[in-house]
């Protein structure tokens, strides 16, 4: 009994931790697309966060300066995604695929010129790095049977960027549907033009929702690098940006069913993990190739299956001029 | 009516200019609106009253003039500084954002705060009184797709008079409205002028403009061309200054012989892909020489009757039966080409989605569809050639300007562009035309002469379907009319016993026994 707890909370607890950076860029992905930017720069975004976070948490040796330099990177990067799509209303996904590919070329050329380690950044000690957190009383309560496993290996122990998702999900829920700026970006990824004429600039708008995704993107790939690994692998972010993106359509564009759906996909991802080189019953030992495609198959499915009609936000990836 | 005295301005244009490209949509504008009055712009499509009206709200910047609101210089920038301004407006496309709430469309860019609670309970409070003081009741919670389009004006209104607007510019509001809810809207607009308040009112009906109106300013390819008292003109006037030649209202026209049925259609069921049923069971019948005209608010159901009936859309239910002999299933390839062999012609209602190619050179449109035609080419082989003599012979009797046939079909006007429609359909002699919007977007010459077509077409011995949203329309051409509301026709009347009131009330749903009362 005990041990069928554990470890069905050890598996759940690695969900959360695959979960994080999905559930990042989905809001970050929700910030711009209800603004009208289709936002397939996601991945390149988080790729440049999880470069910049390592790097400079090298350098200085603080996470913490990490995580800022992810977001600044990431942010810029943003705000060459708007200049392109806003201002000089290019082609939204085409400007999103050159940004993901600018990301993987530069990271990777950047990472060989400063650090000589074949396209990696230097490890990162621990003290440059977000480590694992006790949540108090954890020593207590961990000797209560059940409860206690739940509350140290689940709830306890998770760097302070976990906790930090958790609580923007609700802070972006309430951002999104009960305040002013909430209303506005609504508006504008459905009718710009009502809100143009409502006095509103729709430009600055949708600006305003490109720096929100470029702050999230960067949380999420400082996550990556150094919270989750101790430093920057190329290409490390592996499609988690379109990953994400799949579940905010999942999640209908909506915080809550979004942050289910990344769960969902995580869930996939960490079940992956925990089947590599298992016997299954009647099937034997799945090639690990196979397992890691998991995640991918499910999100497929769901999308070609479950999600309905997605109603994504009606002005989405159309470049906004007055004449219509 | 009476004038209101000769007085103050509530807003004063002097000199607007602007230029999009090559156009020159505003030349030199000068407009002065009396505080207090109701004041009508008129011109046809491209004369620049949108445009215009689009600086006076900030939508546009003007390249040069100045615009006083009360009497003193304002700089209008952005659509904020009109509404600061004092200035309100109602687009002819209705700024609503959809999927939202009428309180949410209300706040929006007025929201009192950063967080939405304390401004929400400050709109309803200040919105229930506001529908009290003025009769326009709305539900505030009702999301505006769930709305009629009556309703969603309402809502537009609305957010112009919580902005507080002392000058209200409304850009053909009456496209979307039957007879009655017009009249309402025209009673609405009176409390406001008896409180001082003033409106602009840009139509292109001319009737409206008499009935309404204190003043009105005629427009005519971006300048004023003229200004009157209203109780000082008439329609020919105004029509004639619109056009700049004398122009004929309506096509004198002979009773009709009606012959043989040409198209029945029995029990026409149609559900969109949203699950919204558009046509519930729909019977109609068209006889060789005459035209039914089929009259409603735009949105129940007359759009996708004309697409089914011309083979393109597929039905749910229902058979169509064409000269006595049943038609494939519409919805296919095969079905839509069949109707043309059969000498089916059909100039859809929007003719930038369906009728052309705006791309195309207007050759290319001229041939569409019937590209297979043997005299245009040999096999799968085009010949540019034919196309262009055949072109170039409709242009004549179509009396298209400019006749160039290698210029861009985007580039006419519209009147020149459905006239190549026309043309196209007509040419090849059909036994029934289905016409939606026949005069949509087209100028007024245009119109007279695209109607005195339809009238030979029919004494021809042709049958003529006409879909179409203007009453006038209706009453000027039909022999019979069918009136359509919510995917059903309501009724059905003889011209002799149709007017405008009993269709109005029709087209609200009302059968037509209890409208004749």
């Amino acid at each position: 009994m005990e041990d069928l707890v554990l470890q069905t909370v050890s598996l759940l607890a690695s969900t959360v931790r695959l979960a994080v950076p999905l559930i990042l860029c989905a809001l970050a992905g929700l910030f711009a697309e209800r603004s009208g930017v289709v936002d397939i720069g996601l991945e390149g975004k988080m790729l440049a966060g999880a470069f910049a976070a390592a790097s400079v948490a090298f350098w200085l040796q603080s996470a913490w300066a990490g995580l800022a330099a992810a977001m600044l990177v990431s942010i810029a990067f943003a705000l060459v995604h708007g200049f392109a799509c806003i201002t000089h209303r290019g082609n939204q996904v085409v400007a999103g695929m050159a940004l993901n590919v600018l990301a993987v070329g530069l990271t990777a050329v950047l990472a060989f010129a400063w650090f000589q380690e074949g396209g990696k950044t230097p490890a990162l000690a621990d003290a440059a790095r977000f480590r694992p957190l006790q949540l108090p009383f954890a020593a207590e309560i961990g000797a209560v049977p059940v409860i206690g496993t739940i509350y140290v290996r689940l709830l306890s122990g998770h760097n302070a960027l976990v906790y930090l998702t958790a609580a923007l999900v609700p802070v972006v829920a309430f951002v999104v549907f009960r305040t002013r700026f909430g209303l506005r970006l609504r508006a504008v990824g459905e009718n710009p033009h009502a809100v143009d004429t409502a006095g509103i600039s729709v430009a600055r708008l949708r600006y305003e929702a490109m720096l929100a995704s470029g702050a999230l993107c960067g949380i999420a790939g400082a996550y990556l690098s150094t919270a989750q690994s101790a430093a920057f692998l190329r290409e490390m972010t592996a499609g988690k940006g379109f990953l994400a993106l799949a579940a905010l359509i999942f999640g209908k564009w909506m915080p809550i069913p979004t942050l289910f759906a990344c769960l969902i996909f995580a869930f996939a991802d960490a079940l992956q993990g925990r089947l590599q080189g298992v016997e299954l019953p009647g099937i034997g030992e799945v090639p690990v190739q196979a397992l890691q495609a998991l995640p991918y198959l499910l999100t497929l499915l769901l999308l070609a299956g479950f999600v309905g009609k997605a109603n994504a936000p009606r002005a989405s990836g159309i470049p906004y001029s007055k004449e219509k | 009516m009476a004038g209101a005295p000769a007085r103050e301005l509530a807003l004063e244009l002097v000199g607007i200019d602007k230029r999009f490209g090559a156009v020159h949509a505003n030349r030199a504008v000068d407009l002065s609106v009396a505080k207090g009055s109701i004041h009508g712009i008129v011109g046809e499509n491209g004369a620049g009253k949108s445009t215009l009206m689009g600086i006076v709200y900030g939508y546009y910047a003007a390249d040069a003039g100045t615009i006083r609101v009360d009497g003193s210089d304002v700089r209008i920038a952005s659509s904020q500084d009109a509404i600061a301004a004092g200035i309100g407006m109602v687009h002819q496309h209705f700024m609503l954002v959809e999927n939202f709430t009428v309180l949410e469309n209300v706040l929006l860019g007025a929201e009192g705060g950063a967080l939405l609670k304390k401004g929400e309970a400050d709109a309803r409070a200040s919105l229930g009184k506001l529908m009290a003081d003025y009769g326009l009741e709305v539900d505030l919670d009702a999301k505006i797709e769930a709305l009629d389009v009556g309703t969603q004006q309402r809502v537009e209104i609305l957010k112009a008079l919580y902005r507080g607007a002392r000058i209200l510019i409304l850009d053909e509001p009456t496209a979307v409205l039957t007879p009655q809810e017009a009249d309402a809207l025209f009673r609405l607009l009176d409390t406001w002028r008896s409180q001082g308040r003033t409106v602009i009112l840009i139509t292109h009906k001319l009737r409206e403009i008499l009935a309404a109106t204190d003043r009105v300013t005629v427009m005519r390819q971006g300048a004023v061309v003229a200004t009157r008292d209203t109780s000082a003109t008439s329609q020919e006037e105004l029509a004639e200054l619109m056009v700049g030649r004398r122009v004929q209202l309506r096509v004198a026209k002979d009773a009709a012989v009606a012959g043989a049925e040409v198209l029945r259609g029995e029990g026409l069921r149609y559900v969109d892909a949203r699950g919204v049923e558009r046509l519930r069971g729909v019977s109609l019948d068209v006889r060789a020489g005459e035209i039914v005209g089929i009259a409603g608010v735009s949105g129940n159901g007359q759009s996708e009757l004309l697409e089914a009936l011309a083979g393109l859309l597929p039905l749910n239910g229902g058979e169509i039966f064409y000269k006595g002999e049943k038609l494939a299933p519409p919805g296919t390839a095969a079905a839509s080409r069949a109707a043309r062999l059969h000498g089916i012609a059909h100039v859809p209602e929007d003719r930038h989605r369906m009728g052309m190619v705006v791309g195309y050179s207007a050759a290319e449109s001229t041939i569409l569809g019937y590209h297979s035609d043997d005299e245009l080419g040999f096999g799968p082989l085009l010949s540019n050639r034919a196309a262009t003599a055949r072109t170039t012979r409709l242009m004549g009797a179509y009396d298209v300007r400019p006749a160039a046939p290698a210029l861009r079909s985007g580039n006419f006007s519209g009147g020149n562009q459905q006239k190549i429609v026309l043309g196209r359909e007509i040419d090849r002699d059909p036994e029934l035309l289905l016409i939606g919007q026949p005069t949509r977007g087209v100028d007024i010459g245009a119109i007279e002469f695209i109607h005195r077509r339809l009238v030979a077409l029919r004494d021809a011995g042709k049958a003529i379907l006409l879909v179409s949203c203007e009453l006038d329309e209706i009453l000027g051409l039909a022999d019979r009319i069918l009136v359509m509301f919510d995917g059903r026709i309501v009724g059905e009347l003889a011209r002799a016993a149709a007017d405008e009131r009993t269709l109005g009330l029709m087209m609200a749903g009302i059968e037509p026994a209890a409208a004749a009362q």
